[in-house]
């Protein structure tokens, strides 16, 4: 059975038909690309896919669960995290702890025990703690741990917010434009990060990307979508060969 | 000679240990006050003017930790603050007056009192908080600020009166039908009287304790961390599978016990427990506010020293007679420059700077 069924998924806003009988298929293992022109309604597939909104048409299953109408949180819970284009981290709080709230759902103690000090309080805060680092190593931010988020560099940013993400334990994760605003280096490096996290943490990735350094450089098959619909799909290689693709990106 | 200079602003520590410890700094504040005030009130130091304004302190404390927990650490603005304590007032008095002549130690009276005040007023944060919490921004404030001013109107159009039958609820005297010899308990504007006069600074101190401790601990816990995610950013929030709204009317609820708590503390201080804007309407709410937005919104350390000296102040400046709010005025004024004017903050970084490095200069001569 394929993680992510997603079958005939779209939203009309008023008038405005975003996205229109997305399908879409996904395997377990896979790193698979959805590119596509500016407002070609990526991000807005994605929104769908966490909850953010609510499908007119169509739905989606993850491993046979149907999550069409699900709240965000719930669809997290049920193991699709995502990262935002905008990011969104919690820029208050340090670094260690923005890892630590997406271990949140995973390790557990009650209100109750936080504030009177139980043992369980000391024994999961030591578990998150160094669960929390071992991520944050993973993502070379190990020595940022107490720098509030919002202090970070850009590109240390974005790998936070993946790394929180990667902290919920999902089976799916979406990451959405993870090199805009990086230079060449740094997305090479971010090239090499999502495969290792993809390999070692038995991860299924979609991504968002401008980047074609990028997409045509980890993603095996990819999705282009154009003024909503799908406009190609297939091998990488060959649909970024196609005349249709180039057409929507260039113009004429 | 160019030397390295590392600014005090790059170098923030947010790690556990220094968590503790900055809230034990605050707890060590907070006790010493105590035993300095205690002292002098013991060895008839302290003017009896000044005596009267302990306990007070200790509710205004604690109602701006509390409050913090909803404003500073949630995010949310509540200008109802005051319904819940005047909740819990009403609650922990009528529990005192009611009880009075049931055998049972005035502490282990006031305790209860204490708890049936706390959890009446978080049922009634669950109340306010379900719909109120739906809203955002400048709407919750309003909603909350109504639902404040609904609370004090209705105790003061509340007759409560008990006799051989049992009690009495009514909205005015008349529709009572009370037995003659009934005990009228709660006499609508004219409130409460004759609650035990329980409160006293050490209880007061307790008190503030306990608050400090359960909002300091909550803070720096799995909850703490899941409010201020909330804060910081809802929808990021969700995608990470935490519960918005339970955690928000947690925040609530847990800031309306205390609230309550603080109430209860007003109410045993007292021999006539009424309701008016001053005690539980907008004017304390907006006091109240104004103690968590100068402290520092989030600073629990902040919120206890700005409730003290800002509680205070207007006691003291009355040796000026009618220019006493003008000056509390400039103080307020002054204090808000001083906490975030570019300048001040940059001189208070460069001081906390050379205090610490030159302990660092200090130890290490020493070894």
């Amino acid at each position: 059975m394929s993680l992510l069924e997603v079958k005939n998924l779209g939203i009309v806003f008023g008038g405005l038909h975003a996205v229109e009988d997305f399908n879409l298929t996904l395997e377990k293992g896979e790193l698979y690309g959805l590119i596509g022109p500016n407002g070609a309604g990526k991000t807005t597939v994605f929104n769908l896919l966490t909850g953010v909104y609510k499908p007119t048409t169509g739905t989606f299953f993850l491993d046979g669960k149907e999550l069409k109408g699900k709240k965000p949180a719930e669809i997290n819970k049920a193991g699709i995290a995502r990262t935002f284009q905008n990011i969104r981290l919690f820029s208050n709080l340090s670094v260690l702890d923005n890892v630590k709230l997406g271990l949140h759902n995973g390790m557990k103690y009650s209100t109750f025990e936080g504030i009177v000090r139980l043992p369980r309080y000391f024994s999961t805060e030591r578990k998150m703690n160094e669960r929390a680092h071992a991520l944050l190593k993973v993502f070379e931010l190990d020595d940022d741990v107490d720098t509030l988020a919002s202090n970070l560099p850009y590109g240390k940013q974005r790998k936070l917010e993946i790394a929180r993400a990667m902290a919920t334990e999902p089976k799916l994760l979406l990451l959405d434009e993870p090199a805009a605003g990086m230079n060449p280096n740094e997305t090479k490096e971010l090239m090499q990060t999502i495969r290792f996290v993809r390999d070692n943490f038995d991860l299924t990735v979609l991504l968002i990307e401008h980047d074609m350094s990028l997409v045509s450089g980890i993603c095996e098959n990819i999705t282009v979508l154009n003024f909503g619909t799908e406009l190609a799909k297939g091998p990488t290689a060959e649909v970024l060969k196609n005349p249709e693709v180039i057409k929507a990106y260039l113009g004429d | 000679m160019a030397k390295k200079v590392n600014s005090p602003l790059e170098k923030k520590k947010s790690g556990v240990r220094s968590v503790t410890k900055k809230n034990f700094v605050t707890y060590l504040i907070v006790i010493v006050f105590y035993a300095v005030f205690q002292t002098l009130t013991a060895t008839g130091h302290l003017k009896n003017a000044y005596q009267s304004l302990l306990v007070p302190i200790c509710y205004s404390v604690v109602m701006a930790v509390s409050l913090n927990l909803v404003v500073g650490v949630l995010g949310e603005l509540s200008l109802g603050h005051a319904g819940f304590m005047c909740v819990g007032a009403y609650c922990g008095a009528f529990f005192s007056v009611i009880t009075k002549d049931v055998l049972m130690t005035d502490w282990l009276r006031f305790v209860l009192a204490m708890l049936i005040g706390a959890a009446v007023a978080a049922l009634a944060g669950v109340i306010i908080g379900i719909p109120v919490l739906r809203l955002k921004g400048d709407y919750l404030a309003i909603v909350t600020l109504a639902f404040g001013e609904i609370i004090k109107t209705v105790v003061n159009v509340l007759y409560i009166g008990k006799d051989a039958s049992g009690f009495h609820i009514a909205m005015s005297t008349k529709n009572l039908d009370m037995a003659e010899d009934g005990l009228l308990i709660l006499n609508g504007p004219q409130g409460i009287t004759g609650t035990p006069k329980s409160s006293n600074f050490t209880i007061g101190f307790i008190l503030v304790m306990l608050t400090l401790l359960i909002v300091t601990n909550l803070m720096d816990s799995r909850t703490g961390r899941a409010i201020m995610s909330i804060r910081d950013n809802r929808i990021a929030a969700e995608s990470i599978g935490i519960d918005v709204t339970k955690y928000k009317l947690m925040a609530f609820v847990i800031a309306a016990a205390i609230a309550g708590c603080a109430g209860v503390l007003y109410a045993h201080n007292l021999n006539a427990l009424t309701a008016n804007t001053n005690n539980f309407g907008y004017n304390m709410s907006i006091m109240i506010l104004v103690y968590v937005v100068l402290g520092g919104l989030g600073s629990v350390r902040g919120s206890v020293i700005a409730a003290t000296i800002l509680y205070a102040l207007p006691e003291l400046f009355r040796g000026v007679g009618q220019y006493r709010m003008l000056l509390y005025a400039i103080v307020l004024i002054v204090m808000m420059i001083v906490n975030n004017g570019a300048f001040f903050v940059q001189m208070k970084e460069k001081a906390l700077y050379n205090i610490r490095s030159g302990k660092k200069n200090n130890a290490k001569e020493a070894a």
